[in-house]
Protein backbone atom coordinates (compact mmCIF):
# COMPACT_ATOMS: atom_id res chain seq x y z
CA UNK A 1 0.00 0.00 0.00
CA UNK A 2 1.21 3.15 -0.74
CA UNK A 3 2.46 5.94 1.84
CA UNK A 4 -0.24 8.87 0.68
CA UNK A 5 -3.12 5.62 1.12
CA UNK A 6 -2.17 5.14 4.99
CA UNK A 7 -1.85 7.44 7.85
CA UNK A 8 0.59 6.83 10.75
CA UNK A 9 -1.32 6.67 14.39
CA UNK A 10 0.73 6.58 16.94
CA UNK A 11 -1.17 5.10 19.77
CA UNK A 12 0.20 4.92 23.68
CA UNK A 13 0.62 1.32 25.08
CA UNK A 14 0.65 0.91 28.61
CA UNK A 15 1.16 -2.88 29.77
CA UNK A 16 1.97 -2.98 33.31
CA UNK A 17 3.32 -6.26 33.51
CA UNK A 18 6.00 -4.82 30.83
CA UNK A 19 6.05 -0.93 30.90
CA UNK A 20 6.19 1.25 34.03
CA UNK A 21 5.09 4.67 32.13
CA UNK A 22 2.85 4.45 29.12
CA UNK A 23 5.01 4.66 25.94
CA UNK A 24 3.54 5.43 21.76
CA UNK A 25 3.86 3.08 19.33
CA UNK A 26 3.22 3.68 15.81
CA UNK A 27 1.18 2.11 13.33
CA UNK A 28 0.39 2.58 9.66
CA UNK A 29 -3.58 1.95 8.84
CA UNK A 30 -5.65 2.84 5.35
CA UNK A 31 -6.64 6.08 5.21
CA UNK A 32 -10.39 5.65 4.06
CA UNK A 33 -12.72 9.13 3.76
CA UNK A 34 -15.51 6.84 5.73
CA UNK A 35 -12.91 5.72 8.48
CA UNK A 36 -12.92 6.85 12.04
CA UNK A 37 -10.54 6.77 14.41
CA UNK A 38 -12.30 3.96 16.21
CA UNK A 39 -11.95 1.67 12.68
CA UNK A 40 -8.49 2.59 12.32
CA UNK A 41 -7.75 0.89 16.11
CA UNK A 42 -10.19 -1.72 15.01
CA UNK A 43 -7.62 -2.52 12.06
CA UNK A 44 -4.85 -2.24 14.22
CA UNK A 45 -7.19 -4.73 16.65
CA UNK A 46 -7.58 -7.06 13.96
CA UNK A 47 -5.21 -7.18 11.30
CA UNK A 48 -1.85 -5.71 13.14
CA UNK A 49 -1.70 -5.88 16.42
CA UNK A 50 -4.24 -8.11 18.61
CA UNK A 51 -2.95 -7.19 22.12
CA UNK A 52 -4.22 -3.25 21.78
CA UNK A 53 -6.86 -2.95 24.48
CA UNK A 54 -9.39 0.19 24.28
CA UNK A 55 -13.70 0.64 24.67
CA UNK A 56 -15.58 0.39 22.39
CA UNK A 57 -19.07 -0.39 21.49
CA UNK A 58 -22.06 1.51 19.56
CA UNK A 59 -19.56 2.97 16.65
CA UNK A 60 -22.42 6.28 16.47
CA UNK A 61 -21.80 8.38 19.12
CA UNK A 62 -24.21 7.44 21.50
CA UNK A 63 -22.55 4.97 23.83
CA UNK A 64 -20.14 7.02 25.15
CA UNK A 65 -17.31 4.27 25.50
CA UNK A 66 -14.71 5.09 23.11
CA UNK A 67 -13.35 8.78 24.73
CA UNK A 68 -10.11 9.53 24.27
CA UNK A 69 -7.27 12.04 23.89
CA UNK A 70 -6.46 12.45 20.06
CA UNK A 71 -3.69 15.20 19.09
CA UNK A 72 -4.09 16.32 22.47
CA UNK A 73 -7.95 17.03 22.38
CA UNK A 74 -10.59 15.05 24.19
CA UNK A 75 -12.73 13.41 21.29
CA UNK A 76 -14.92 10.67 20.59
CA UNK A 77 -12.92 7.96 18.78
CA UNK A 78 -16.22 7.19 16.53
CA UNK A 79 -17.13 10.57 15.45
CA UNK A 80 -13.26 11.94 14.77
CA UNK A 81 -12.31 11.22 11.17
CA UNK A 82 -8.80 9.80 9.97
CA UNK A 83 -8.94 12.31 7.11
CA UNK A 84 -8.85 15.17 9.30
CA UNK A 85 -6.28 14.75 10.25
CA UNK A 86 -4.26 14.07 6.98
CA UNK A 87 -1.56 14.31 5.59
CA UNK A 88 0.27 14.30 9.18
CA UNK A 89 -0.31 11.67 11.84
CA UNK A 90 -2.49 10.92 14.66
CA UNK A 91 -1.75 10.74 18.19
CA UNK A 92 -4.15 8.75 20.15
CA UNK A 93 -3.35 8.37 24.04
CA UNK A 94 -6.10 7.35 27.22
CA UNK A 95 -8.58 10.31 28.02
CA UNK A 96 -6.63 12.33 30.29
CA UNK A 97 -7.10 12.74 34.02
CA UNK A 98 -8.30 9.41 34.85
CA UNK A 99 -5.96 6.67 35.97
CA UNK A 100 -5.16 4.38 33.29
CA UNK A 101 -5.64 0.22 33.15
CA UNK A 102 -4.05 -0.59 29.96
CA UNK A 103 -3.77 1.38 26.54
CA UNK A 104 -6.39 3.12 26.07
CA UNK A 105 -8.86 1.93 28.54
CA UNK A 106 -8.82 4.20 31.86
CA UNK A 107 -10.33 3.74 35.45
CA UNK A 108 -13.97 5.10 35.74
CA UNK A 109 -15.13 4.18 38.57
CA UNK A 110 -14.54 8.07 40.32
CA UNK A 111 -17.50 9.03 38.17
CA UNK A 112 -19.11 5.86 38.52
CA UNK A 113 -19.21 6.46 42.17
CA UNK A 114 -20.13 10.05 41.99
CA UNK A 115 -23.06 10.17 39.70
CA UNK A 116 -25.67 8.15 42.18
CA UNK A 117 -24.64 10.76 44.59
CA UNK A 118 -26.83 13.95 42.52
CA UNK A 119 -29.82 11.32 42.27
CA UNK A 120 -30.25 11.37 38.60
CA UNK A 121 -33.55 10.31 38.47
CA UNK A 122 -36.88 11.61 39.16
CA UNK A 123 -37.76 12.09 42.94
CA UNK A 124 -41.63 12.69 43.41
CA UNK A 125 -42.80 13.54 46.79
CA UNK A 126 -45.57 11.83 46.13
CA UNK A 127 -46.30 9.38 43.19
CA UNK A 128 -49.53 8.99 41.26
CA UNK A 129 -51.48 6.02 40.55
CA UNK A 130 -50.64 4.11 37.98
CA UNK A 131 -54.07 4.51 36.39
CA UNK A 132 -54.15 8.33 36.87
CA UNK A 133 -51.57 8.07 33.58
CA UNK A 134 -48.45 9.93 33.11
CA UNK A 135 -46.98 13.33 34.02
CA UNK A 136 -47.54 15.56 31.07
CA UNK A 137 -45.05 18.15 29.87
CA UNK A 138 -45.62 21.45 27.50
CA UNK A 139 -42.84 22.07 24.92
CA UNK A 140 -41.18 24.50 26.82
CA UNK A 141 -41.00 22.33 30.03
CA UNK A 142 -39.15 19.53 28.32
CA UNK A 143 -37.15 22.23 26.86
CA UNK A 144 -35.82 23.46 29.66
CA UNK A 145 -33.80 20.59 30.62
CA UNK A 146 -33.65 18.75 27.04
CA UNK A 147 -30.30 19.85 26.38
CA UNK A 148 -28.84 18.44 29.73
CA UNK A 149 -30.47 15.04 29.11
CA UNK A 150 -28.71 14.62 25.92
CA UNK A 151 -25.41 13.19 28.40
CA UNK A 152 -23.46 10.22 27.15
CA UNK A 153 -21.96 9.77 29.92
CA UNK A 154 -18.04 9.54 27.53
CA UNK A 155 -16.44 11.97 30.24
CA UNK A 156 -14.62 14.03 27.93
CA UNK A 157 -15.90 16.78 30.22
CA UNK A 158 -13.43 15.32 33.02
CA UNK A 159 -10.56 14.70 30.44
CA UNK A 160 -10.92 18.41 29.87
CA UNK A 161 -11.43 19.69 33.17
CA UNK A 162 -8.41 21.51 35.12
CA UNK A 163 -10.14 21.54 38.14
CA UNK A 164 -11.07 17.68 38.24
CA UNK A 165 -7.06 17.11 37.37
CA UNK A 166 -5.93 19.27 40.44
CA UNK A 167 -9.01 18.68 42.51
CA UNK A 168 -10.18 14.80 42.20
CA UNK A 169 -12.95 15.15 44.79
CA UNK A 170 -14.69 17.42 42.41
CA UNK A 171 -17.92 16.07 41.29
CA UNK A 172 -17.70 17.57 37.94
CA UNK A 173 -19.29 18.59 34.38
CA UNK A 174 -21.13 15.67 33.73
CA UNK A 175 -22.37 14.86 37.00
CA UNK A 176 -23.47 18.34 38.22
CA UNK A 177 -24.94 18.94 34.51
CA UNK A 178 -27.06 15.42 35.27
CA UNK A 179 -28.05 16.84 38.28
CA UNK A 180 -29.41 20.16 37.08
CA UNK A 181 -30.86 17.66 34.21
CA UNK A 182 -33.88 16.75 36.93
CA UNK A 183 -33.49 20.03 38.92
CA UNK A 184 -34.87 21.68 35.87
CA UNK A 185 -37.36 19.23 35.02
CA UNK A 186 -41.22 20.58 36.21
CA UNK A 187 -42.06 16.64 36.90
CA UNK A 188 -39.20 16.19 39.54
CA UNK A 189 -39.55 17.55 42.62
CA UNK A 190 -35.93 16.58 44.25
CA UNK A 191 -34.00 19.67 44.21
CA UNK A 192 -33.62 19.98 47.65
CA UNK A 193 -32.88 16.65 48.17
CA UNK A 194 -29.70 17.15 45.77
CA UNK A 195 -28.64 20.68 47.41
CA UNK A 196 -26.43 19.45 49.39
CA UNK A 197 -24.55 17.76 47.23
CA UNK A 198 -24.52 19.83 44.16
CA UNK A 199 -24.55 23.09 46.74
CA UNK A 200 -21.31 21.89 48.41
CA UNK A 201 -17.70 22.85 47.98
CA UNK A 202 -17.05 20.10 46.09
CA UNK A 203 -20.14 20.66 44.00
CA UNK A 204 -20.56 23.81 41.92
CA UNK A 205 -18.65 25.80 43.76
CA UNK A 206 -15.58 23.94 42.90
CA UNK A 207 -15.57 24.63 39.60
CA UNK A 208 -13.95 27.96 38.88
CA UNK A 209 -15.09 28.50 34.71
CA UNK A 210 -12.63 27.08 32.75
CA UNK A 211 -15.23 26.22 29.89
CA UNK A 212 -13.58 23.41 28.38
CA UNK A 213 -15.93 21.11 29.51
CA UNK A 214 -18.46 22.53 26.97
CA UNK A 215 -16.30 22.69 24.23
CA UNK A 216 -15.33 18.82 24.63
CA UNK A 217 -18.58 17.95 24.82
CA UNK A 218 -20.06 16.04 21.54
CA UNK A 219 -23.42 16.12 22.69
CA UNK A 220 -23.78 20.08 23.17
CA UNK A 221 -24.93 19.14 26.72
CA UNK A 222 -22.69 22.77 27.92
CA UNK A 223 -21.81 21.52 31.43
CA UNK A 224 -20.56 24.52 32.27
CA UNK A 225 -23.73 26.32 31.42
CA UNK A 226 -25.34 23.92 33.79
CA UNK A 227 -22.76 24.73 36.16
CA UNK A 228 -23.32 28.06 36.60
CA UNK A 229 -26.76 27.93 36.26
CA UNK A 230 -26.80 26.05 39.31
CA UNK A 231 -24.53 28.32 40.85
CA UNK A 232 -27.04 30.94 40.73
CA UNK A 233 -29.50 28.89 41.99
CA UNK A 234 -27.79 28.46 44.92
CA UNK A 235 -26.98 31.72 45.81
CA UNK A 236 -30.57 33.32 45.12
CA UNK A 237 -31.91 30.41 47.67
CA UNK A 238 -29.44 30.92 50.44
CA UNK A 239 -29.55 34.64 50.30
CA UNK A 240 -33.82 34.33 50.32
CA UNK A 241 -33.21 31.88 53.16
CA UNK A 242 -31.28 34.53 54.86
CA UNK A 243 -33.30 37.89 54.47
CA UNK A 244 -36.69 36.22 54.13
CA UNK A 245 -39.01 34.83 57.15
CA UNK A 246 -39.59 31.03 56.20
CA UNK A 247 -43.48 31.66 54.64
CA UNK A 248 -42.28 33.90 51.91
CA UNK A 249 -39.30 31.85 50.40
CA UNK B 1 -11.90 -14.73 40.55
CA UNK B 2 -9.09 -12.89 41.75
CA UNK B 3 -6.68 -11.37 39.68
CA UNK B 4 -4.00 -13.84 40.49
CA UNK B 5 -6.64 -16.81 40.32
CA UNK B 6 -7.19 -15.63 36.56
CA UNK B 7 -3.39 -15.32 35.46
CA UNK B 8 -3.81 -11.46 34.66
CA UNK B 9 -1.14 -9.26 36.56
CA UNK B 10 -2.05 -7.42 38.77
CA UNK B 11 -4.27 -3.82 38.09
CA UNK B 12 -1.20 -1.23 38.27
CA UNK B 13 -3.09 1.62 36.99
CA UNK B 14 -1.35 4.29 35.74
CA UNK B 15 -1.59 8.61 37.17
CA UNK B 16 -0.39 10.82 34.53
CA UNK B 17 1.01 13.88 36.63
CA UNK B 18 -0.03 17.15 36.29
CA UNK B 19 2.51 19.55 35.20
CA UNK B 20 3.33 22.68 36.75
CA UNK B 21 2.64 24.68 33.52
CA UNK B 22 -0.72 22.72 33.02
CA UNK B 23 -2.09 26.18 32.34
CA UNK B 24 -0.05 27.35 29.05
CA UNK B 25 -1.11 24.08 27.39
CA UNK B 26 -4.30 25.80 26.00
CA UNK B 27 -4.93 29.27 25.42
CA UNK B 28 -8.53 28.78 27.29
CA UNK B 29 -6.43 27.79 30.61
CA UNK B 30 -3.67 30.57 30.05
CA UNK B 31 -7.11 33.03 29.89
CA UNK B 32 -8.78 31.61 32.91
CA UNK B 33 -5.09 31.77 35.07
CA UNK B 34 -5.19 35.40 33.77
CA UNK B 35 -8.37 35.89 35.14
CA UNK B 36 -8.61 33.58 38.41
CA UNK B 37 -5.30 36.22 38.69
CA UNK B 38 -6.92 39.32 38.21
CA UNK B 39 -8.55 39.59 41.31
CA UNK B 40 -5.71 40.41 43.15
CA UNK B 41 -6.21 43.14 40.64
CA UNK B 42 -9.89 44.35 41.80
CA UNK B 43 -8.58 44.25 45.48
CA UNK B 44 -5.83 46.44 44.79
CA UNK B 45 -8.29 48.83 43.12
CA UNK B 46 -10.58 49.00 46.40
CA UNK B 47 -7.72 49.47 48.57
CA UNK B 48 -6.96 52.35 46.23
CA UNK B 49 -10.01 53.51 46.08
CA UNK B 50 -10.37 53.41 49.99
CA UNK B 51 -6.69 55.13 50.77
CA UNK B 52 -7.98 58.27 48.23
CA UNK B 53 -11.18 58.12 50.49
CA UNK B 54 -9.06 58.23 53.33
CA UNK B 55 -7.08 60.61 52.07
CA UNK B 56 -9.96 63.33 50.88
CA UNK B 57 -11.52 62.80 54.24
CA UNK B 58 -7.86 64.03 56.21
CA UNK B 59 -7.87 67.54 54.20
CA UNK B 60 -5.90 69.20 51.64
CA UNK B 61 -2.59 67.75 52.30
CA UNK B 62 -2.49 64.25 53.30
CA UNK B 63 -4.80 64.84 49.81
CA UNK B 64 -2.09 66.49 47.99
CA UNK B 65 0.11 63.97 49.19
CA UNK B 66 -1.98 61.56 47.93
CA UNK B 67 -2.03 62.33 44.45
CA UNK B 68 1.77 63.04 44.92
CA UNK B 69 2.53 59.56 45.58
CA UNK B 70 -0.11 58.26 43.00
CA UNK B 71 1.69 60.58 40.11
CA UNK B 72 4.90 58.20 40.89
CA UNK B 73 5.76 56.23 38.12
CA UNK B 74 5.73 52.83 39.33
CA UNK B 75 2.14 53.44 40.90
CA UNK B 76 1.10 54.47 37.80
CA UNK B 77 2.03 51.44 36.04
CA UNK B 78 1.01 49.30 38.58
CA UNK B 79 -2.56 51.30 38.51
CA UNK B 80 -2.15 50.82 34.44
CA UNK B 81 -1.13 46.61 34.67
CA UNK B 82 -4.72 46.58 37.10
CA UNK B 83 -7.07 48.33 35.14
CA UNK B 84 -6.03 45.94 32.58
CA UNK B 85 -6.71 42.78 34.70
CA UNK B 86 -9.60 44.88 35.89
CA UNK B 87 -11.02 45.08 32.23
CA UNK B 88 -10.60 41.47 31.79
CA UNK B 89 -12.62 40.36 34.97
CA UNK B 90 -15.20 42.82 33.83
CA UNK B 91 -15.44 41.24 29.93
CA UNK B 92 -15.27 37.42 30.85
CA UNK B 93 -17.81 37.86 33.72
CA UNK B 94 -19.89 39.71 31.40
CA UNK B 95 -19.81 37.18 28.81
CA UNK B 96 -20.20 34.58 31.43
CA UNK B 97 -23.53 36.07 32.68
CA UNK B 98 -25.82 34.45 29.48
CA UNK B 99 -24.55 31.08 30.76
CA UNK B 100 -25.73 31.96 34.39
CA UNK B 101 -29.04 33.71 33.60
CA UNK B 102 -31.90 31.98 31.68
CA UNK B 103 -33.87 35.23 30.97
CA UNK B 104 -37.12 34.97 29.23
CA UNK B 105 -39.38 37.81 28.36
CA UNK B 106 -43.16 36.85 27.29
CA UNK B 107 -42.64 33.38 27.32
CA UNK B 108 -39.82 33.14 25.14
CA UNK B 109 -36.14 33.02 26.20
CA UNK B 110 -33.97 36.26 25.75
CA UNK B 111 -30.91 35.71 23.43
CA UNK B 112 -27.66 35.27 24.97
CA UNK B 113 -26.23 37.94 22.96
CA UNK B 114 -28.55 40.30 24.28
CA UNK B 115 -27.69 39.39 27.97
CA UNK B 116 -24.56 40.60 27.30
CA UNK B 117 -25.64 43.45 25.31
CA UNK B 118 -27.58 44.55 28.18
CA UNK B 119 -24.54 43.95 30.86
CA UNK B 120 -22.67 46.19 28.20
CA UNK B 121 -25.27 49.07 28.58
CA UNK B 122 -25.96 48.79 32.14
CA UNK B 123 -21.65 49.76 32.22
CA UNK B 124 -22.08 52.41 29.90
CA UNK B 125 -24.61 53.96 32.22
CA UNK B 126 -23.00 53.53 35.22
CA UNK B 127 -19.75 55.00 33.56
CA UNK B 128 -21.46 58.04 32.17
CA UNK B 129 -23.49 58.74 35.99
CA UNK B 130 -19.81 58.41 37.70
CA UNK B 131 -18.15 60.47 34.79
CA UNK B 132 -20.94 63.21 35.43
CA UNK B 133 -20.91 63.06 39.35
CA UNK B 134 -16.92 63.62 39.13
CA UNK B 135 -16.55 66.31 36.05
CA UNK B 136 -19.25 68.26 37.10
Amino acid sequence: MADHDTIAVEVTRYRPEQESVPAPQCYRVPLRKEWTILDGLNHIKDRLDGTLSYRWSCRMGICGSCGMTVNGEPKLACSTFLTDYAPGSIRVEPMRNFPVIRDLVVDISDFMAKLPKVKPWLIRADEDEQEDGEYLQTPEEKEAYQRYSMCINCMLCYSACPVYALEPTFLGPAVIALGQRYNLDSRDQGAEDRRDVLASAEGAWACTLVGECSVACPKGVDPAGAIQRYKLTAATKSLKEFLLPRGAR
Amino acid sequence: MTASGSGLAPARPYRQPVSRLWWLRRRSYLLFALRELSCVFVAWFVAFTLMLVVAVGSGPEPYRDFLDWSARPWVIALNVIAAAFVLLHAVTWFNLAPKAMVVRLGGRPVRPAAVVAAHYLLWIVCSIIAVWVILR
